[in-house]
């Protein structure tokens, strides 16, 4: 198992520039999720990862070693594809067995091997089943088992769960990180999908536009998103933004925005002109005398909670409120926003201001 | 009110179906079926007007096929020996003697060598080359791949001329390796194409799984592309050995000797007083057999091949 480390990684397809210089480290034994919207670099950045297109500069550096020019049959790591990629012509037995062939395993212990890697997977029944007849459950188990049977330095992981059906995908996504946690197998998982990665991740690298956004453990860029970017891209239904023109002086514990004033995390750091102010919407109360006033536009039930859409000063805000409190459409309420957990954008670069709150948080 | 199934073919259409696709069979066989009966037919019955359709079935046609005849004095034919063999004794019948092998043996045998030769050849470059168009980065592809496709733009024997020239100065003319590179040159365009849309449609996904699992770029596209360009390899063989077998322009032009292949030969056998049509006929039918029998084997892959693309498992 390895650490790997990423140093200003760039990748050029022309005159698209596909990743601009990510840097992030990968501890050994980390569940590490590359999170981001199609065509932000993050498949781009795992194929790097592991060897299938060469960076144009930087370093990838797997156990302190620089592998960014080597081919992948030299990098010694396994990678589960999208599609599955299992070899139509062979075998269950000899699509586990392919990458113990090629080493010049042995043929017993190729046998030892892959009845073990069948055991722990659950497939020994379809072993001498041809591939194209599996389900799409199978088929992932077996492009697992042929990943896991060599023993690699990590595992690369391109949207393994995209294939499958939702209802499959949750059972596939327990399994995966219970398999994670029996082999401690450093593994980098690429996902569009915020919840999965919030789920299954030790750490989550947020991509965008081939730049990396943020980077830190899911609660960290939940509750302290670097930019209007994760803060929009990640939870559902995202933040809330209010934008306003002001000041935001380093110290201060207030935020002036026009037609209220809020309580903030203390400022560190100052900026003027666009801002904006981000709340969660489970940190949306209504309280009659709050400053902030919003007309209730709509509810949506969802069991145990409700969404409540109003209409502000500063624009729409999103509360997640108990489905119990009663929101009328039509109805003026007073907002309260949970002071502790707002974070204050510049609304020119998107990027957090520093405050008490997300102090030490990583910044892509 | 009955109800009509849109996928299912009623009872009728099937029938109509069947007799036309029977009808169109038997028009496309019947030159097939002429050709095959007339090498069974002896000499009069094979020019007799209106032709016969029942004859009385004689191997003359074969015998005279491969081998040559020449006609002896009465008073020595009466002293001869009894014929030994059974084509001894049908030569007999015409009043003449086996007087050695033809050289049809040799001219098959060519085509044989030429033919899958060639088609080998065209294989083993086009698949090369395809999978190097369809992966890599290859400065000027569209240009090149256009100018592969260009060869094919005119009918090769317009070159015909420039070829003869060439092959003389070269001294390719008459050689098996003259002829296998020609029909290569010919068939690589085809080959280069047909492959090149074969291996675009297998996922390259194989290929990198295979790398991660530390093959290196060669071994991936001999274990894993190959195999699954099986069909289309197949089919493309079958098309380039189509050609290579049945050309006869060049053939003609090109070779005399050593390197003539059958197409060329069969039509000059002579027989007494004139054109041997059973024994053409039987040429005709026994150089069939190898493409025949080249295209049942592979006719599975064949009929995938054709509809590859059209139909996604």
């Amino acid at each position: 198992m390895a650490e790997i480390v990423i140093r200003n990684l760039r990748k050029e397809f022309g005159a698209f520039t596909a990743v601009k210089g990510s840097s992030f480290t990968i501890r050994d034994g980390e569940f590490f999720m590359l999170l981001g919207p199609s065509g932000c670099g993050k498949t781009t950045t795992l194929r790097m990862i592991a060897g299938l297109e060469l960076p144009t500069s930087g370093q990838i550096l797997i156990d302190g070693e620089d592998v960014s020019q080597r081919p992948a049959s030299q990098r010694d790591i396994a990678m589960v594809f999208q599609m599955f990629a299992l070899y139509p012509h062979l075998n269950v037995r000899k699509n586990i067995s392919y990458p113990l062939v090629s080493q010049g395993v042995p043929r017993a212990q190729i046998a030892a091997k892959v009845a073990e890697v069948a055991r722990i997977l659950g497939i020994e029944s379809i072993l001498d089943k041809p591939v194209g007849g599996l389900s799409g459950g199978d088929r992932q188990r077996v492009a697992l088992g042929r990943a896991i049977v060599r023993n690699p330095k990590a595992f690369m992981m391109d949207e393994p769960l995209g294939a499958l059906d939702a209802e499959f995908r949750e059972r596939m996504a327990e399994e995966l990180r219970a398999l994670h946690d029996r082999m401690g197998a450093t593994t980098v998982y690429v996902t569009h999908d915020q919840l999965e990665a919030m789920q299954m991740g030790d750490k989550i690298v947020v991509m965008n536009h081939g730049v990396v956004e943020q980077f830190g453990t899911p609660q960290d860029i939940y509750d302290h998103p670097a930019t209007l970017f994760v803060a929009d891209f990640i939870g559902s239904p995202a933040m809330n933004f209010l934008r306003f023109d002001g000041v935001a002086e380093a110290g201060a514990t207030r935020l002036d925005l026009g037609s209220f004033a809020a309580a903030v995390p203390e400022l560190q750091e100052s900026a003027r002109g666009a801002l904006v102010l981000g709340v969660r919407p489970e940190h949306v109360s209504f309280r009659d005398d709050a400053a902030c006033r919003g007309r209730v536009e709509a509810a949506e039930y969802l069991g145990t909670t409700q969404i409540v859409t109003l209409s502000t000063a500063h624009g729409p805000v999103k509360a997640r409120i108990p489905s119990g409190q009663v929101a009328r459409p039509g109805e003026t309420v007073g907002l309260d926003f949970d002071a502790r957990t707002l974070s204050v954008f510049d609304g020119g670069s998107g990027r957090a201001l520093r405050t008490a709150a997300n102090a030490g948080v990583h910044h892509g | 009110m009955t109800a009509y199934s849109v996928t299912e073919p009623t009872g009728r259409s099937k029938l109509v179906a069947g007799l036309l696709v029977t009808l169109y069979a038997v028009i496309t066989l019947l030159p097939l079926l002429w050709i095959i009966s007339t090498g069974f037919k002896s000499g009069p019955d094979s020019i007799s007007y209106p032709p016969k359709v029942v004859f009385e079935p004689s191997l003359e046609g074969y015998v005279n096929l491969f081998t040559t005849r020449t006609r002896v004095a009465a008073e020595e034919f009466q002293n001869l020996p009894p014929p030994e063999t059974w084509y001894d004794a049908i030569v007999r019948e015409s009043g003449m003697v086996i007087a050695g092998p033809s050289r049809f043996g040799e001219r098959f045998l060519n085509s044989v060598i030429i033919g899958f030769g060639s088609t080998f050849l065209s294989i083993f470059l086009g698949t090369l080359a395809a999978y190097a168009f369809s992966r890599f980065k290859v400065p000027l592809k569209d240009d090149l791949l256009f100018f592969i496709l260009s060869t094919r733009m005119m009918p090769p024997i317009a070159v015909a001329i420039p070829i003869y020239l060439m092959y003389r100065e070269l001294g390719l003319s008459d050689t098996h390796l003259g002829m296998i590179l020609l029909y290569t040159a010919v068939n690589i365009s085809l080959a280069v194409w047909l492959l090149k849309g074969f291996i675009d449609e297998i996922p390259r996904e194989y290929e990198e799984a295979a790398l991660i699992d530390g093959y290196t770029r060669f071994q991936a596209f001999r274990k894993v592309v190959l195999p699954q360009a099986a069909t289309g390899i197949a089919s493309t063989a079958i098309f380039c050995l189509i050609f290579a077998w049945n050309e006869y322009a060049f053939a003609v032009l090109l070779t005399s000797g050593t390197a003539q292949t059958a197409p060329p030969f069969i039509p000059t056998i002579i027989g007494v007083g004139g054109q041997d049509w059973p024994a053409v006929a039987a040429g005709a039918t026994i150089f069939l057999l190898p493409v025949m029998i080249f295209t049942i084997l592979l006719r599975k892959h064949l009929l995938r091949g054709i509809t590859f693309g059209a139909v996604r498992k």
